[in-house]
């Protein structure tokens, strides 16, 4: 199991050559946190091109069930290039509270 | 928009990351997003070599990691020569029969310091001697992982920390280091430029270079909203208006014959591209005027080796 | 049948890594060394070894295919000096670190400026924090042998270290000597094929050489040191099934003529021959002399050497480098260091020689080991003298 913590990890737990055995363990970061915007869609223009998907630095714009693409907010950082690339203006950027 | 779509479409694009999200590139990486659809291209039946540098510190931090590839991470300037071991151990072993001869995309990933730099020496040494791996090179165009200090691929005019601008300069005084010539002089198989605002373009090319026997460099053009202080929901459109002006021009050298991917008619001018970043804001109208006189001779000369790639 | 064949030592160092079937090497040739790696591109040419030949472009890219190459899981081997080792400096330290085992013959050369061809052990003295395990040797047999021990010590899967055999320059390295070459099946019964337990591999990705800040890199320094520590047990190990096959035995540290002697001489690589030949002419005078020789540099074997002073009232240390502007020379000051807390411990007296390939003759020795205990009974008003400088 990945560490929840650094300061969880003694000496003795190091792997051989400090090798990392769990692919991609580092997905329990949340960069969520980072955004002071977040996008917000107005599906009603969404021709489901994709383009979003294919732009987003994060990886983190997931096809939903009904095709549509959402951010997964555990991961936007609010960069804004989705809402900027949209063909259709579906995407606008918000400002987040606190 | 004047893409080609030759072999990659939308449909034809993996769902897989194989670089997890939740990985520390600033907002608005253009080179994440470079390195994700790179990815995409290879698959992953891969192996990465990378050198320090922006997507070595975001992605592997101990005791996690962000890759779901096999990938390892040495120094700064010794990619090329890490990436010539293993194809060759590879190599070895699956002629002695002491592994399956599987086919396995080794590719070497640095940034431009780490490639036309520091990392330079082992490059060439990697390309003359014809191993069979991918090259690919991140420009970000500065040393931007430990603050936006000046690399040779830094261009001209450019205000990084160590050629800042000033009054006595204009900052970088030097123009880039042409790297996809200098690959290109290696007389190996395949080069390319690329970036990520032509999506498809670069997934196709990367899929090229994997898929050639013998060297490949895909020199890709990645927008850093950081150091070149430019709004992060512009990195697509300010690497869309570096292709239309012609500051980086799209193409392929294939066996020696140059072919231009993306052909803008009436370029739009220089000043389209360095006004939307705060790195050139110092430059007054004559510099400007430099760099596009500069940026017109050089796009002519690439124009003339695609003419005679037609021959 | 073994074969007894002479040859230079050089070349016999092809030989070896020829039995040991070799995957990969990855080399720049650099005098005194060039013999090594012509020679095994020799072999590969002719299809007598079946390896992937990388003729890089430098020494940094050298070792730095070479941790490639380990990581995949090949056998790996190259060979430097002087210089060389310096140029790959950095890259060293990673080897240790991330535990990729790679096999280095070093010919011992001294260090620019003023350049030199020439042998003595500046280079090696330069690199004693890499954390490699390292040897030396005194003869062509001992480089053979210890270029195999040294496949079989760093791919034990206990172990995943890269391992230094240390010969010196044009000393031995252009030495023709008669080598006992065993037969091959022998070498695949002592050595088993390479199996690194985590290699880059799609099949189970994993990630090699993630960065460690501050919260966790003094426990992968830990992780680090306690298995260079641990390693030597391996090392005792495989020595041992080494001389039960071949029979030729190596030990951490080798005692000659020490049998009651109050003064002893230390020294480490191929001038240890040498000064064998002093210790009997003396020991025939009467004189209770003996020779010890490090042969494990590292992992430092502290519990063999103070066995091997016990009884002695003075250690004259003879060091082929210098540690410029220390208290000593680096093998006297750790052998200093070693033995302080010991009961009843030893005067130690350093005399620094044989820089820059000069030669030391027997009764070269003899006025060392004279001058050193002279020093000892006497004191100085220095803490070393350089032997045989012209003043």
């Amino acid at each position: 199991m990945p560490f929840k913590s650094e300061s969880e990890v003694t000496w003795k737990d190091i792997e051989i050559g400090s090798i990392v055995v769990e692919p991609g363990s580092a997905e329990q970061y949340s960069t969520g946190g980072w955004r002071s915007q977040r996008p917000v869609s107005d599906y009603s223009k969404c021709n489901k091109c994709g383009l979003c998907y294919i732009y987003c630095p994060e990886g983190c714009i997931e096809q939903q069930e009904d095709g549509f693409y959402k951010a997964n907010l555990f991961y936007c950082k609010g960069c804004g290039i989705c809402a900027q690339e949209c063909p259709k203006d579906v995407i606008t950027m918000v400002e987040e509270e606190g | 928009m004047a893409d080609n779509y030759i072999k990659y479409g939308k449909r034809q694009v993996t769902k897989d990351e194989y670089l997890a999200p939740g990985h520390r590139a600033c907002i608005g990486c253009g080179e994440a997003l470079a390195v994700r659809l790179a990815c995409k291209a290879l698959g992953p039946n891969t192996i990465i070599v990378a050198a320090t540098g922006c997507m070595e510190i975001i992605s592997s931090q101990l005791p996690w990691t962000s890759w779901r590839v096999p990938w390892i991470h040495t120094l700064f300037e010794n990619t090329a020569a890490v990436a010539s071991g293993i194809e060759s151990g590879l190599k070895a072993m699956a002629r002695k029969g002491i592994k399956p001869d599987k086919k396995v995309n080794v590719v070497a990933t640095a940034g431009d310091g780490g490639t036309s730099d520091i990392g330079l020496q082992a490059l060439s040494g990697a390309l003359e001697r014809g191993h069979n791996f991918v090259y690919i090179c991140w420009d970000n165009e500065a040393y931007m992982n430990t603050g936006i200090q000046r690399s040779s691929a830094t261009p001209y005019g450019a205000s990084t920390t160590t050629a800042p601008a000033g009054k006595k300069s204009i900052g970088q005084v030097t123009w880039k280091k042409n790297m996809p010539l200098i690959a290109a002089a290696h007389n190996i198989p395949y080069v390319a430029t690329a970036t990520p605002s032509y999506p498809f373009d670069l997934m196709d090319k990367v899929a090229k270079a994997a898929a050639i026997e013998g060297p490949a460099y895909v020199h890709i053009f990645s927008v850093c909203p950081t150091g070149w202080r430019s709004a992060p929901e512009m990195t697509i459109e300010l690497g869309r208006l570096a292709v239309q002006t012609g500051v980086f021009p799209l193409y392929e050298v294939e066996n020696g014959k140059y072919k231009l991917n993306v052909n803008i008619v009436r370029r739009k001018p220089v000043q389209d591209y360095l006004k939307l970043q705060g790195r050139f804001r110092h430059l007054s109208e004559d510099d400007i005027k430099i760099i596009q006189d500069r940026t017109d001779k050089d796009y002519e000369a690439l124009m003339e080796l695609v003419a005679k790639g037609k021959e | 049948m073994a074969e007894r064949v002479g040859m230079m030592v050089s070349l016999a160092i092809g030989e070896a890594v020829k039995l040991a079937n070799v995957d990969v090497v990855a080399a720049y040739p650099i005098t005194p060394q060039t013999h090594i790696v012509e020679h095994l591109a020799e072999l590969v040419a002719e299809g007598e070894l079946d390896a992937s030949y990388i003729p890089v472009e430098s020494e940094h890219s050298a070792m730095s295919a070479c941790l490639g190459s380990a990581a995949v899981g090949a056998r790996t081997f190259t060979a430097t000096a002087g210089q060389g080792l310096e140029l790959m400096h950095e890259v060293l330290y990673v080897a240790a670190s991330m535990q990729l085992p790679v096999v280095m013959t070093v010919a011992n050369r001294a260090l620019s400026a003023p350049l030199s061809v020439w042998g003595d052990h500046s280079d090696a003295m330069a690199v004693r924090d890499t954390g490699w395990i390292q040897i030396f040797t005194e003869s062509g047999q001992e480089v053979f042998d210890n270029v195999l021990c040294a496949f079989r010590i760093g791919e034990d899967k206990r172990v995943l270290l890269p391992v230094m055999v240390h010969l010196d320059g044009f000393h031995l390295s252009h030495m023709i000597e008669p080598i006992l070459i065993p037969d091959k099946s022998d070498v695949d019964k002592f050595l088993p094929p390479n199996k690194y337990p985590l290699p880059l591999d799609p099949e189970k990705p994993v990630t090699m050489g993630a960065f460690g800040p501050p919260i966790i890199y003094s426990e992968t320094r830990k992780a680090q040191e306690e298995n260079l520590q641990a390693s030597k047990k391996v090392i005792l190990e495989a020595w041992k099934e080494f001389n039960d096959i071949f029979g030729r035995s190596y030990s951490p540290v080798e005692s000659y003529r020490t049998e009651n002697a109050k003064t002893l001489l230390l020294t480490m690589g191929s001038y240890s021959q040498t000064a064998m030949t002093t210790i009997d002419k003396m020991r025939g005078e009467g004189k209770d002399v003996g020779l010890v020789r490090l042969r494990l540099w590292r992992p430092f074997p502290l519990k063999e050497l103070s066995e091997a002073v016990k009884g002695a009232e003075t250690i004259v240390v003879f060091d082929r480098a210098l540690s410029l502007g220390g208290q000593a020379g680096p093998v006297c000051s750790e052998v200093r260091s070693a033995l302080y807390n010991s009961d009843g411990r030893p005067k130690i007296t350093n005399i620094i020689g044989g820089l820059g390939g000069r030669d030391v003759s027997p009764a070269g020795f003899e006025e060392i080991i004279n001058r050193g205990m002279e020093m000892a009974q006497k004191g100085s008003d220095r803490e070393y003298e350089i032997y045989g400088v012209r003043e």
